[in-house]
């Protein structure tokens, strides 16, 4: 009997049963999100490890308010996001554009205040390889981190966008919102290690 | 997601109290940064709460909890094993300022 005969008949095949009763979208964005984590792991230990092995490390930051602001910002966008998923899980399709849309314009505040904050550092004369407090590796290892959780963002509100109005015309349905969150939500939980080791434990005291 | 899942996922109500739950922690990490303690421990209060933030995102607004165990343990250990492989470097870290001459 051929693999078409089996799935004909209605017996479950090998092939045709998705692994973990994943959707094939939603395993892959998990695959990306193990990947990721990995990449968002290598660059905070490396930061570690030159924070670490460096004497004269900056500890340039003055006002957590700032940092404070962004991160209530992330979270609360995830809050957002879920509602987004929830709405459109439960056939509200005007609902969920409004929290789609609501999660974009938090992510783009996020992305201002992040750049301002960079603007605010290159002024005080930090770049990426030299700054007025310490060692030069500082404002790489920064800029690197939060530019890469930054471009994170920023493909982020690009998604939601894009699939906002896909989902609008029809294209894409709830399962797809579920998937796009999954990724938001990871953004989120980077910047959960990202704040500790980059911005509070270089507070100046 | 289905309808057993949706019910097991907790609503709207659990997305709410999870999100405070972060927050409050969030905040705690902003409090230890302020603390009068060396940075070693700073770093480890600071870290213990940030694993406590990240696996209450995973488990419900990532709805890791509604998915299958087998799954569950698979990316996890999978992540943990990489995540401790990477742990590697510390010993070269702490030689390098502790042993080197221009260290102390």
């Amino acid at each position: 009997m051929s693999q078409a005969d089996l799935t004909m008949h209605g017996h479950p095949t090998i092939a045709g049963q998705p692994p973990f009763s994943l959707s094939a979208k939603k395993m892959a964005m998990w695959l990306f999100i193990i990947a990721d984590t990995a990449t968002f792991a290598g660059c905070l230990v490396a930061y570690g490890f030159l924070r670490n092995a460096t004497v004269n490390w900056p500890r340039p930051f003055h006002s957590i308010t700032n940092v404070a602001l962004m991160t209530f910002i992330l979270v609360t966008s995830s809050l957002t996001m879920l509602f987004g998923v929830r709405a459109a899980q439960a056939g509200s399709k005007a609902g969920a554009l409004r929290w789609l849309y609501t999660t974009a314009g938090l992510g783009i505040v996020f992305a201002f205040l992040h750049v301002r904050e960079w603007l605010a550092l290159i002024d005080e004369g930090m770049t990426l390889f030299h700054n007025p407090w310490g060692t030069g590796l500082f404002g790489a290892s920064f800029f690197s981190i939060t530019g890469l959780h930054l471009t994170h963002v920023t493909g982020g509100v690009i998604a939601l966008i894009v699939v906002g109005i896909r989902y609008n015309t029809g294209r894409y349905k709830a399962d797809d919102l579920e998937v796009l969150g999954l990724y938001w939500h990871f953004v989120d939980l980077v910047w959960m290690f990202v704040v500790p080791m980059v911005y509070l434990l270089n507070l100046a005291h | 997601m289905t309808t057993a899942q949706e019910h097991k996922s907790g609503g709207m109500k659990q997305d709410l109290i999870v999100y405070l739950c972060i927050l409050v922690l969030a905040a705690i990490q902003f409090v230890i940064a302020y603390q009068n303690i060396d940075a070693t421990q700073m770093f480890f209060r600071m870290l213990i709460v940030s694993l406590v933030e990240a696996g209450l995102a995973l488990l419900f607004f990532m709805h890791m909890w509604t998915e299958k165990r087998a799954f569950m343990w698979a990316a996890g250990i999978i992540t943990v094993f990489v995540l401790l492989t990477l742990q590697y470097s510390w010993t070269d870290a702490f030689r390098l300022s502790n042993g080197v001459p221009w260290a102390k």
